[in-house]
């Protein structure tokens, strides 16, 4: 692709009272702006992605090219996406697709998102589902992270202890992160025996619905060196849908056929389109809904073999010093998910990565190829890579 | 409080219903899921659809699903959830449920409540079967019933 990042921008992610959740997004892009060393009406067009409103208890449904008024109105070319977990992927894969048709130069890509306290709890009929499904309890999104899980660590001969180590390893390098919603540190014992949600997950092994927002900007790869001197390459975004026999959320039955996850078919266009090998990367975000969510991605995006995770993580080797560093910013785990702003905090992380602005938490050895990978309801992932 | 694993009466009485209609055979001695069976591409969906999810065909059948399986995977369901759950429980009585996936023979796999309540006595791949078990009550006191699956022998985790 003929695309690269020259600026990054963020709202750090959490709670924010009586700030909206354009207010977040505006932050970022003018962040985002300031990195690149230009202005709001140097941008030529803007795409804007954010989950508000679907969810209940939220604010009122709000489009993202309202924060035109704020940002200026220049009259560019302004795309709102909604588009499930994969928002802010399909957010960047649009601004991507602007510039690779030749259209335009230079333009903003923001996600961003305010979400209410507790979990997502949906009504049956808006996803095509009987009354009866939801009235019986088993229509919660957390209840299928941990099947899934759970038939995962049985085949594949995961511990609990695993669980753990994913989570704690979160809140540690949340911890050196600013920007993080959890920056507090706990054990893999206060993990563990922390209150139990849905066998085998406990309470800290799970991320919470939040505040935040990212933004990037993207410039024409051959033009970017106009820009920045330190340009971060956006080698492919791939987005992918659930197939027949994927194990996904909000299913009163499954076909015994077991299909792939949309994850594998994302993570496999997107290393194909880059022409990288999974073994390339340097640097990981990758989606920790929960920490088994983590390890089964891990394998989903071809990072490593299925099993192989376990002793992965005994070893260290997903720590940020070591040889697949994951989720270095603290992942959802820590920062927390505001769906429309989730993929494009972990784009932001690997550009500070390639670039070497990631403070403490900064991987050794100067990284050069990172990835990012999200995933969720209804079934549908999205990648990307990125190198410098 | 989970389901109770007690036998509901198999004669049809006024004071009864099942949470919807068509969702398993009822009354029975040996009741059953009831799904659909596309005629095109032998897919079997549960509950029935009008048309096949795989083909699209709308060439479907009613379909009665094996009363057996094996346990896919199964969690613990340890907070009240918010609505639309329907459970006669409080945040203070609310004590947890099982659910998990029983694939029953090669058709399908259907997600349902399970009557055992302590994760540590389940295990993948345990043998189950369909059972029809009181779930909640109406405003007017009519019992509603919902189908479950049961350990065939709680003896196998223990």
């Amino acid at each position: 692709m003929n695309v690269a990042i020259v600026g990054v921008g963020m709202h750090p992610f959490g709670r924010f009272e009586g700030r909206n959740a354009l207010e977040l997004g505006e932050y970022a892009v003018r962040q985002a702006l300031m990195d690149a060393g230009i202005t709001w009406p140097d941008a030529e067009f803007a795409v804007g992605g954010t989950l508000g409103g679907v969810l209940e208890g939220s604010d009122e449904s709000v489009q993202a090219d309202v924060m035109v008024s704020q940002l200026g109105l220049t009259g560019l070319q302004f795309t709102n996406v909604h588009n499930g977990c994969a928002t802010a992927g399909s957010t960047l894969a649009m601004g991507a697709a602007l510039i690779e048709s030749g259209a335009y130069d230079l333009g903003v890509c923001v996600g961003f998102d305010k979400h209410p306290r507790g979990h997502f709890n949906a009504e049956p009929e808006q996803h095509g589902l009987p009354r009866w499904y939801g009235e019986l309890g088993l229509m919660i999104t957390t209840q299928f992270f941990a099947m899934k899980l759970n038939r995962y660590m049985h085949d594949y001969g995961i511990s609990r202890d695993a669980l753990a180590r994913v989570a704690a390893k979160n809140f540690r390098n949340g911890a050196r992160n600013p920007n993080a919603w959890r920056r507090k540190p706990l054990s893999e014992e206060e993990i563990l025996e922390a209150r139990m949600l849905n066998y085998p997950l406990t309470q800290y092994m799970f991320c919470s619905p939040d505040e935040g927002a990212a933004a990037v900007v993207l410039c024409r790869a051959d033009k970017a060196r106009e820009v920045t001197d330190r340009p971060v390459y956006l080698r492919s975004v791939a987005v992918r849908t659930r197939t027949w026999g994927s194990f996904e959320v909000f299913a009163p039955w499954l076909s015994p056929d077991r299909g792939q996850a949309p994850t594998v078919d994302a993570a496999r266009r997107c290393f194909e389109q880059a022409g990288v090998e999974p073994g390339d990367v340097d640097v990981a975000q990758l989606q920790d809904s929960e920490s088994g969510a983590e390890i089964m991605h891990m394998a989903e995006t071809g990072l490593c073999a299925d099993g192989e995770q376990e002793e992965l993580l005994e070893r260290g080797e997903t720590e940020i010093t070591g040889r697949l560093p994951v989720n270095t910013d603290g992942g959802l785990i820590a920062n927390g998910e505001p769906i429309g702003a989730s993929g494009m905090r972990q784009v932001h992380e690997i550009a500070l990565q390639l670039r070497g602005d990631a403070g403490e938490r900064q991987v050794p050895g100067e990284p050069k190829v990172g990835f990012t990978q999200v995933y969720g309801a209804p079934g549908v992932s999205a990648c990307t890579l990125l190198s410098v | 409080m989970g389901l109770r694993e007690t036998t509901v009466t198999t004669t049809p009485r006024a004071t009864t219903r099942p949470i919807a209609p068509d969702l398993f055979t009822w009354p029975a001695e040996r009741p059953c899921l009831v799904g659909s069976r596309c005629v095109e591409c032998a897919t079997v969906v549960f509950p029935a659809a009008d048309t096949c999810p795989r083909c699209g065909s709308a060439q479907v059948e009613s379909h009665e699903l094996a009363r057996r399986g094996r346990l896919f995977t199964y969690t613990t369901q340890n907070f009240l959830p918010k609505e639309p759950y329907a459970g006669p429980e409080t945040e203070e009585t609310f004590a947890g449920f099982t659910l998990g996936y029983v694939e029953l023979g090669d058709e399908v796999m259907v997600e349902a409540r399970l009557t055992e309540p302590d994760p540590e006595r389940l295990q993948i791949g345990m043998e189950m079967e369909m059972v029809v078990v009181p779930f909640r009550r109406d405003a007017d006191g009519t019992e509603v019933l919902t189908f479950a699956f049961a350990p065939i022998d709680p003896e196998v985790s223990s």
